[in-house]
């Protein structure tokens, strides 16, 4: 089974800042990680290959040369193959040339039967990405996986959590699922793998290495999203004094939230 | 010693120093103000006053030292020795409302805290500022005031020390009222006896410490652990040495076991990464730059892994896989604590060398006291905790085994050159112990010490020496 796996680094803190002159978002460049998200989608992979002895995890990212930090740390994680989708005319891609662009590096890697992303990413928060890769490929998809729950010839059945319920869905090869944290405990990188891949090159796929080269279709020509404005959240807090027995103050408290729309 | 019990013209008299609603008489007091965490000392005090200003306490044993009223401080609670327990009864005095941060000296890299600040308040205050208050107990919730009267140590000891490590100086009441200035801003200090050195640890039985000066250094930037793996016990404890004194030292060093990981991940709901081997060494490095990080924890993986018999090591890089391990290794207590009916602890302390025989030790007596006694421990300053746990045990049978099992737990550790207490203290609970591991001539300078600061013994009476 060929299982490939699609990861981000992210800013390393929730506590990015924002210059409020420029709207621009003061990296760190030291300060990165893998997106938290990702770590299940990658223990979800392992987990598939501990059961079915034959399979491949190759795990691929998009992201400046640097970013191949996150793909030697899913090697040291349990990844067999790391590829790395590097190229200045994707810059300033929105979500739909970012889907675009990986789809495209996914048919490289053909052939897969499944592929499996984080829910979403840390930084960008959309939880768009992965089922738009599966709609340029054309494959079907289910997002917000808890639970594989059987790994079958043709398919897999997987637990889906939604909103206010739960599904149970069987899905067929070629798929891409996301997935949620679940009950999952995501593993370390460990010392012995990253000795076992001393000397291993990530390979780097570039706009001349993909199927349509057309740059209009990649990076910021080709995002539909133009960014308006970026300033920095608001973090003035305001508090409220509720006074009287504890009826009233219970009361209130309820009417509050209920409007607030936190209950 | 006889001490005046309390009535009501004494509660009038506190009343009007600290206002009637911050005077709780005993009957009105909840249960918690009876004991402290560990709850195997319990004492009602006669009432509770809680403080707001070192002056109100200064009036407070003015008055308690005239009538002779006895008098126990109290932070938090969360002593696990009895520290905090009114044994005779008398003033309970709260000083959790004394929490303001007096000043951030950035020139000095002094803070000047109340007793009442929460050490996790602390870290929080300093940290957005750049600063770094190193010591690092296992309860945040503590106050700093019971920190330094106990002399608390943490995991971050063996780099950075312990709280006295980390008190510039203090400001304390004395038990006839007077406030005294020990110690100040200033790095070094060889003017006379080291009184502020002795307070601190003193367990609020020489004076009431009402403000602190603490040390800060520059905020390390960056820090990493490594959860290893080794195949059993004695391979894990051995290694220690060697890590420490292979390449820099790092800043802790903690010692795991496949059960303890398992109450862990029973308390918390949750399971832990790599779970499954015997016994395990997390250690950390914190730095400046990533780099130097990345550089120390190469060193020792490869060490670890190829000479010194490692399963293979485990990186802890980032908030989310930090949070996975230590949040197991700090619900430790908690989980032994609920694991069972009711625990005793040993919170020796000894050189690094012997830890293997004594843990060696530890297990035999398990097996031939027929309980369980789970553990874990700072091995990189040689603190262990060793939990006795009552399970289903009757009363009477526990006390037994408690207490002969303590008797030769102790008895073992002083043979190999260790202490009573790491970082916990004596309170109540250890005073046998201490008097056994130092002997009379120690215990009579102590008490020399105890008549010159509290020659009426009002201040916790019944702890650590009397």
């Amino acid at each position: 089974m060929n299982i490939i796996t699609c990861i981000k680094q992210v800013p390393g803190s929730s506590k990015v800042d924002v210059d409020p002159k420029t709207g621009v978002l003061i990296r760190d460049g030291s300060n990165v990680k893998m997106n938290p998200y990702d770590l299940y989608a990658l223990e979800t992979a392992y987990l598939i290959k501990e059961k079915y002895a034959d399979t491949i995890v190759k795990t691929i990212t998009m992201g400046p040369a640097s970013a191949k930090k996150v793909l030697e740390e899913s090697l040291y994680m349990g990844s067999d193959e790391a590829y790395l989708l590097s190229d200045r005319a994707f810059a300033g891609a929105d979500v739909l040339a970012t889907s675009y662009s990986i789809s495209q590096m996914i048919r490289k890697l053909h052939p897969y039967d499944l592929i499996i992303c984080g829910k979403q990413t840390t930084d960008g928060d959309t939880a768009q990405v992965g089922p738009e890769i599966a709609e340029f490929l054309g494959i079907p998809h289910v997002a917000y996986v808890t639970k594989i729950e059987e790994v079958q010839e043709d398919g897999i059945l997987v637990r889906t959590s939604m909103e206010d319920h739960e599904e149970q869905l069987k899905i067929s090869f070629p798929c891409l699922i996301t997935v949620d944290k679940g009950t999952l405990v995501p593993r370390l990188p460990s010392f012995h793998r990253k000795q076992r891949f001393t000397g291993y090159s990530i390979q780097t796929f570039s706009l001349k290495d993909l199927e349509d080269k057309d740059p209009s279709h990649y990076g910021l020509e080709g995002s539909p999203t133009q960014v308006e404005e970026i300033f920095p959240p608001n973090k003035k807090r305001d508090s409220i004094s509720i006074k009287g027995d504890k009826k009233t103050i219970t009361n209130s408290l309820f009417e509050i939230l209920k409007e607030k729309k936190y209950i | 010693m006889k001490y005046k019990a309390i009535d009501q013209d004494d509660i009038l008299v506190l009343q009007e120093i600290v206002g009637a609603d911050f005077l709780i008489p005993k009957q009105e007091l909840e249960e918690d103000y009876a004991h402290d965490e560990l709850q195997t000392v319990h004492a009602w005090p006669d009432c509770l006053v809680q403080v707001k200003n070192k002056d109100q306490i200064s009036q407070i044993m003015k008055y308690a030292y005239r009538m002779n009223i006895p008098v126990t401080v109290r932070g938090s609670g969360t002593g696990l020795v009895g520290g905090c327990v009114p044994i005779e009864g008398g003033i309970l005095l709260d000083t959790s409302k004394m929490n303001r941060f007096v000043e951030l000296d950035p020139i000095n890299m002094t803070l000047r805290v109340e007793p009442g600040v929460l050490l996790m308040e602390i870290y929080e205050y300093v940290e957005k500022e750049g600063f770094f208050y190193a010591p690092d107990p296992g309860e945040k919730s503590a106050t700093i005031g019971g920190n330094i009267a106990t002399n608390a140590g943490g995991m971050r000891a063996m780099k950075y020390g312990v709280t006295r490590d980390w008190v510039r100086g203090l400001e304390v009441v004395l038990p006839n009222g007077e406030l005294v200035s020990f110690g100040g801003k200033v790095v070094k200090n060889s003017s006379g006896y080291a009184l502020k050195d002795l307070l601190i640890g003193s367990e609020g039985t020489l004076g009431i410490i009402v403000e602190a000066t603490l040390k800060l250094i520059p905020l390390p930037k960056y820090s990493a652990s490594m959860l290893i793996p080794f195949p059993n016990r004695i391979q894990a404890v051995s290694a220690v040495p060697k890590i420490i004194t292979h390449h820099v030292l790092p800043t802790a060093v903690e010692f795991l076991e496949k059960e303890s990981l398992r109450f862990s991940e029973e308390y918390l709901g949750k399971k832990i990464p790599h779970a499954q081997y015997d016994a395990y060494l997390l250690i950390t490095y914190d730095g400046n730059t990533q780099s130097e990080i990345d550089y120390d924890i190469q060193r020792i993986s490869e060490l670890c892994v190829n000479t010194l018999g490692a399963i293979d090591v485990y990186l802890i890089d980032t908030d989310e896989r930090k949070q996975s391990v230590w949040s197991a290794r700090g619900a430790f207590l908690e989980a032994i604590k609920a694991s069972t009916t009711q625990i005793d602890e040993c919170d020796v302390v000894l050189p690094r060398s012997m830890i293997s025989e004594y843990l060696d030790f530890t297990q035999q007596l398990s097996q031939s006291l027929q309980v369980r006694i789970p553990y874990f421990g700072h091995v990189g300053d040689g603190n262990l905790h060793i939990y006795f746990c009552k399970d289903d045990l009757e009363d009477q049978k526990w006390n037994e085994l408690l207490t002969k099992g303590f008797e030769q737990m102790y008895q073992k550790a002083f043979e190999l050159g260790g202490k009573v207490s790491g970082e916990h203290g004596i309170g109540y609970a250890k005073k046998s112990y201490l008097k056994e591991q130092v002997g009379p001539t120690q215990i009579q300078l102590m008490k020399g010490i105890k008549d010159t600061f509290d020659p009426t013994y009002i201040l916790n009476p019944g702890k650590v020496i009397q």
